[in-house]
């Protein structure tokens, strides 16, 4: 292929070819919207018009099958018109009301559920796992099926004190805002890699290895007459930093990787201002393939706030309210010295005031 | 090889229940040897408990750096058909609106060239292409690009911008923030394809202060939309609202941040200087009240997760500003962070690390920035002040 027919840095498609004519017309003039049940909502703007979206929920890893399915959708109800949210839902957009139940009777016969609006637990924000992803400590789609098969009439109902927002994430990286959610699933690994110290000179440089690591754990040494590092186990955090940038430094762990839930935290700045989740349950054993112990938890927490939170409450808004030590009283999790940050600013976290309940 | 089904006992069970499947999406084409060998070392990972996917090899698209993900199986002998099974990022239109026929589309070149899996979107916000050979990589690109549609960012790079649906659907987009993100992806498609930073850099645009995109915990530019005067009270429908049920004075007044808002039964006054638009009011009554008309945006600055240094929610750096295109402005600040980021910031170091290592005082002198209280929680509370010979001497 000859460079000068090649196309690049064309960017993305302009997004006005894929609006529909009612948005088109009513840009940045909408008025007040209204959700007229569990996943379905009618935007209406300054001109009376009215645009109606139905929310279904997809396993966001899809099949261009039903890709396809969805687009013959559009086309049948909202003359060819769609889009997908931020949280792996699929949206339908159509002016004609009497469209909605027939389209939510398709989708629904389809297998992806209508909700996800208002105070209803929406999709899962959620990361490759397994499925494709080298540093992964669990799988992902597998657990948020696992968990969302159990919530799920939570997404089809709007049952909640506010939103609730679950994310998920297999490895400290976090590809996903999984460290602002009002509950945050993680897989973490919980040993010190081990090191392949035959391929290490020949796969990483160890200057960068020996930078990679913010706790200082690990330094250059000769191993077998390899030119290698060593890493002092006790300052491990298991980050995997290392593992990023040099593949002969192995993470995974088949029988001590798993899973931590936490919980509070939120990106919204309504009432309060944005937060960090914070560590609930520092370790659940990988048990594929439906993870009964974190699908407990998880189930058990959302119980847990919905019973006790105060209307238009966020998770961490309820827990700070109650405070901590009752929220642990509550979801009747043993307090570890895990709960106890020891990274940066950790004193930032330690409780500095004698303003305590003893009730 | 021969051409029996693999079994998957662990991944069936995951077939049932009222949750959408994402095994029953893999099993849509179960017969082809590439998903028979997908399902395969799927099912592997679920007995093992471990994954089996190596480090990212460094593949991509001629010319580009960023936008293609190496990826390769550690039993590539066993399940040859996905020994190599690279993920390709599409960047995504903006406000992930899309025609029937444009995803058609997309879907005929990932049959043509690939596994047929997809990820609808990716964290960051791209289509994810799931799955194909090294030779295949530029026919795919050559059919996109033809299509209109062009690669993300990974690697050190920009990453591929995203937005909420702002104003095309939402009465509370501050500013236009589709607009805004196709704009400035335009303009970066250099910094997007071809990563030369010290880490990756995303921008994420929000409509209003509730930031559908997460952008506050999650990009290390965050344009979360404002504004300035006074919130817009349709009374007739605060009274409607509280015909209805809503507790004003519970629901609405005592939940109030800063408790700016008054309510006698019949009228809802509010303290306008005193209110943080934080939203709460507006969003429990979205047909009594909306955000002002001198709108905005507040850009905030150097969220992350937490590799390496720790997670980071962004912090103020601009509290207002009018966000009109051609945005010249912002584009001035932008070049001037990645000036001073490329240059001092270390390997691996996100911007908001990098402000943290050498402080936001002179991160925003060295930019030219002015210093606002704004930027702030507290002033500093420790007494070790780098006065560094400033303070002249006394006469």
């Amino acid at each position: 292929m000859s460079a000068a027919s090649r196309v690049t840095d064309i960017g993305p498609p302009h997004y006005e070819k894929f609006l529909p004519p009612v948005i088109k017309r009513n840009y940045g003039k909408w008025l007040y919207h209204e959700i007229l049940r569990p996943g379905v909502m009618v935007h209406v703007a300054e001109s009376g018009d009215r645009l109606f979206t139905v929310r279904a929920a997809t396993p966001r890893l899809l099949h261009i099958s039903s890709i396809r399915d969805f687009a013959a959708l559009a086309d049948k109800y909202c003359a060819g018109h769609l889009r997908f949210t931020s949280r792996n839902n699929v949206e339908f957009l159509t002016e004609v009301e009497a469209n909605i139940d027939p389209l939510v009777a398709d989708l629904t016969k389809l297998g992806y559920p209508v909700g996800g609006t208002g105070n209803a637990i929406s999709n899962v924000v959620h990361t490759q796992g397994w499925v494709h992803c080298h540093s992964a400590a669990t799988d992902a789609s597998g657990v948020v099926k696992a968990v969302m098969d159990e919530l799920y009439p939570h997404f089809v109902n709007m049952d909640m004190p506010a939103k609730l927002r679950i994310a998920f994430a297999c490895c400290l990286n976090m590809c996903g805002a999984v460290h602002c959610s009002d509950i945050a699933i993680l897989g973490v690994h919980t040993r010190a890699p081990k090191i392949e110290h035959q391929n290490l000179p020949k796969m990483c440089e160890i200057p960068s290895v020996v930078a990679s690591c913010p706790t200082g754990a690990i330094r250059p040494a000769t191993v077998d007459g390899a030119q290698s590092v060593e890493i002092i186990e006790e300052q491990c955090m298991y980050c995997g930093n290392c593992f990023t940038v040099c593949p002969a430094i192995k993470i995974n762990n088949a029988k001590t990787d798993g899973i931590s839930i936490w919980v509070g935290g939120k990106v919204s700045n309504a009432r309060t201002e944005p937060k960090f989740s914070k560590l609930a349950v520092p370790f659940l054993p990988n048990n594929p393939p439906r993870w009964p112990e974190v699908v407990e938890w998880v189930k058990k927490l959302v119980t847990l706030y919905a019973t006790n939170a105060r209307k238009h409450e966020r998770m961490g808004e309820w827990i700070e309210r109650i405070g901590w030590p009752k929220f642990f009283q509550l979801a009747e999790i043993q307090f570890t010295k895990y709960h106890i940050d020891d990274f940066r600013h950790a004193g930032e976290t330690f409780k500095r005031s004698a303003q305590l309940r003893h009730g | 090889m021969s051409e029996k089904k693999r079994a998957t006992p662990l991944l069936d069970q995951l077939e049932s229940g009222p949750w959408p499947s994402f095994v029953k999406e893999l099993k849509k084409t179960e017969e082809t040897p590439v998903m028979q060998d997908f399902l395969g070392q799927l099912e592997r990972s679920y007995e093992e408990h471990i994954g089996h996917w190596k480090h990212g090899g460094i593949v991509g698209v001629m010319g580009y750096g960023g936008g293609v993900i190496g990826r390769y199986s550690d039993l590539g002998e066993e399940f040859p058909n996905i020994a190599h099974f690279h993920t390709i990022r599409v960047n995504q239109p903006a406000g992930w609106f899309y025609t029937s026929d444009a995803l058609r589309q997309i879907c005929d070149i990932w049959e043509k060239h690939g596994s047929g899996v997809t990820n609808m979107h990716g964290s960051t916000g791209d289509i994810i292409l799931l799955g194909t050979t090294t030779p295949e990589l530029e026919p795919t690109f050559k059919e996109l690009t033809d299509a209109g549609f062009d690669l993300g960012g990974s690697g050190s790079d920009m990453r591929t911008p995203s937005c909420c649906c702002g104003q095309a659907r939402c009465e509370w987009a501050c500013y236009d923030t589709m607009g805004a993100c196709y704009d400035f992806t335009q303009s970066y498609q250099d910094e997007l394809h071809r990563p030369a930073f010290p880490y990756k850099y995303k921008m994420k645009f929000a409509g209003c202060p509730n930031d559908c995109v997460a952008s506050v915990a999650r990009a290390d530019m965050s344009f979360i939309g404002t504004w300035r005067d006074d919130i817009k009270v349709n009374q007739d429908e605060v009274r409607a609202c509280a015909a209805k049920g809503t507790d004003i004075q519970k629901e609405v007044c005592d939940l109030c941040p800063t408790k700016c808002m008054k309510w006698d039964g019949t009228q809802l006054d509010i303290d306008n200087s005193n209110c943080v638009k934080c939203m709460h009011c507006i969003n429990v009554m979205p047909k009594a009240l909306r955000p002002g008309d001198d709108r905005g945006a507040t850009i905030m600055i150097g969220a992350k997760a937490p590799i390496v240094g720790g997670a980071l929610l962004s912090s103020v750096f601009i509290p207002f500003i009018k966000m009109e295109p051609p945005y010249e402005d912002i584009k001035e600040l932008i070049s001037r962070i990645w000036d001073l980021w490329a240059e001092y910031g270390k390997n691996r170091e996100r911007v908001g690390e990098f402000i943290q290592r050498v402080g936001l005082g002179t991160f925003l002198e060295q930019i030219g920035l002015e210093p606002v209280p704004e930027m702030i929680a507290a002033p500093r509370s420790n007494p070790y002040i780098f006065f560094g010979g400033e303070i002249a001497e006394a006469e």
